[in-house]
């Protein structure tokens, strides 16, 4: 069985946010990059799979220029064999979809986080499954193989929807589908050999082009209100924040 | 223009989610057809009406009952087609998400998810996002002539501007190959609020202790209508379920009022509910990082303080 994981390159979830170039860039100056946190999720997964399911390979895919690297080497030394970068910025949702669908032929299983942490557009693996005709499903919380076929949970407002389709199909996935792994010595010193190529990428006529970004106001100090005084709290909140 | 809107349905019931994607869309300006698939109430389904709809569209074969997503998305595309609808609007949601991507590639569309303000058409088409997990915002310039836009929630505000209008049924032929799917099960808390689209929330920490003290938490929430959330590791504990789960990896929420009962506020946290009106927190640390985001906070023991508020809410009633 051949994997796809689609791995995002993004700033760790703890991280000040900020921009520069008159509000067009994320100041990427002290943040601290790592791979998407669901796509983490998927890669796991897709180990896991490797490892029960004897003759599976796993290739990592990202669309991202040169500094996305370091990223997509921590994704080999995970486990994953192999992997793909394509040289462009991920500019837009269908951009990077497009880029995706272009390498993703011949694979059984292409697995992503539900996600990106940065723009949140949460489509990508949509776009991919329409792209290439297959079925696709998020957000998939349970992944399981029975043959071709493929058992998965899918979180819905409100609970859980179980589901059954058959491979080859496009899954975005979240908690809990896998534990994250962490690399280990032998992981690391091997994902330095392992084979990453970079390709072009396909120019599309892009649907969407950012203009700038824009950080929301500041909120203002917090007021503190005595545990004697509860009833006080619903006052404010009803007449001070009008919010009851 | 003409704008097309997906009605979700959720026990019969139209989706305050959808109501608002019919707002959104009045507000834009332009003609606006609202969409139902699956079983519904008629009279829910004729109030799109009164929220902005001039026509309202119904497909009631009770086989889109269950969302498969490219079952719906093809329905959707015939709509626009038919109606020569160039924009759809929709809800983000675990099925809207989904149905506006698969409708944005076969039609061609610019698409845009989690937009929180009506478009700047002033020069081009211009939509606001929500990025970052609620800590920034990006503008965006759809260039396509077709566009798909999925709404946040709180994008446009609910008004009533018109009055109901009855629902014209929707002929349309169902493919079998789109249902690429069967869904075997749906397990789904029912009669609660439901916490993506709930206007209050309270939230319960690890300073509840256990799951077996939740029942004061629910009972605060049953007195606000408010739907009640957890944080990461009250949902990692399996003291509550994952769905409940308000945060970075979970779900997002955006309130009118958030309560933060025993929850210190992890950044993670923060980003689930920095889109929350109103946030207060409670918590017997005073140093709790949480205040720091919050507008009202009060420093004390969750036991004490939960039933005075519950209290304190029906006397105020």
């Amino acid at each position: 069985m051949k994997i796809l994981v689609c791995i995002s390159h993004v700033p760790d979830t703890t991280s000040k946010i900020s921009f520069i170039n008159q509000n067009t860039r994320l100041d990427g100056n002290g943040v601290q990059f790592i791979i998407g946190p669901y796509d983490d999720y998927a890669l796991a997964r897709a180990i896991e799979l490797k490892e029960s399911v004897s003759g599976t390979t796993v290739t990592v895919i990202n669309v991202g220029p040169a500094d996305t690297e370091p990223t997509i080497r921590k994704a080999l030394a995970i486990g994953a064999d192999d992997a793909i970068r394509v040289n462009a910025e991920p500019v837009d949702s269908m951009f990077v979809a497009t880029q995706i669908a272009e390498h993703a032929k011949g694979y059984d299983l292409v697995l992503m986080g539900r996600e990106s942490i940065d723009y949140n557009g949460g489509v990508v693996h949509s776009l991919v499954g329409e792209l290439l005709g297959l079925p696709s499903f998020s957000p998939v919380m349970k992944l399981e193989l029975n043959g071709n076929k493929v058992v998965m949970a899918r979180e819905i407002e409100g609970g859980k929807e179980y589901l059954e389709a058959s491979l080859p199909l496009v899954a975005g996935c979240q908690e809990p589908i896998a534990e994250w792994k962490i690399p280990n010595m032998r992981g690391i010193m091997s994902a330095r050999t392992k084979p990453l190529k970079v390709v072009e990428a396909k120019t599309i006529d892009l649907p969407t082009v950012s203009q700038k970004f824009e950080l929301p106001p500041p909120k203002s100090a917090v007021k503190m209100i005595s545990a004697d005084n509860v009833a006080e709290l619903v006052t404010r909140l009803k007449n001070e924040a009008k919010v009851l | 223009m003409k704008t097309l809107v997906f009605v979700e349905i959720a026990d019969n019931k139209v989706k305050k989610s959808s109501i608002e994607a019919v707002a959104y869309a009045k507000a834009m300006g332009g003609e606006v057809t609202a969409i139902a698939l699956g079983t519904v109430d008629t009279a829910d389904l004729a109030a799109l009406g009164t929220y902005g709809a001039s026509k309202v569209l119904h497909v009631a074969d009770s086989k889109l009952n269950q969302g498969i997503a490219k079952v719906y998305a093809s329905v959707l595309v015939k709509a626009m087609q038919e109606e020569g609808a160039s924009i759809l609007v929709l809800a983000t949601s675990s099925l809207g998400t989904p149905v506006a991507a698969q409708v944005a590639v076969r039609m061609d569309a610019s698409l845009a998810t989690n937009v929180v303000d009506v478009p700047d058409t002033s020069s081009g088409f211009v939509v606001k996002r929500s990025i970052y997990t609620g800590k920034a915002f990006a503008y965006l310039s759809l260039t396509k002539t077709k566009k798909v836009i999925a709404i946040k929630k709180n994008a446009a505000e609910v008004k009533e501007v018109g009055a109901p209008v009855a629902a014209t049924p929707f002929v349309v032929t169902l493919s079998e190959t789109d249902f690429n799917a069967i869904i075997t099960k749906t397990e789904k808390a029912t009669g609660e609020v439901l916490l993506p689209e709930a206007n209050v929330v309270v939230s319960g920490g690890r300073g509840l202790k256990g799951p077996e003290h939740w029942g004061i938490l629910e009972e605060l929430a049953k007195t606000l209508h408010a739907a009640t959330g957890c944080s990461k590791p009250v949902s990692d504990m399996n003291w509550r379920p994952h769905h409940e789960h308000v945060g970075q990896t979970g779900v997002k929420v955006a309130p009118q009022l958030y309560i933060a009962i025993g929850i210190s506020g992890a950044i993670q946290h923060l980003a689930g509910v920095n889109s929350s009106k109103c946030i207060v927190v409670i918590n017997k640390d005073p140093e709790a990082p949480f205040f720091k985001a919050a507008d009202y906070g009060i420093v004390g023991d969750a036991f004490d303080i939960i039933p005075k508020l519950t209290e304190a809410i029906k006397a105020a009633r």
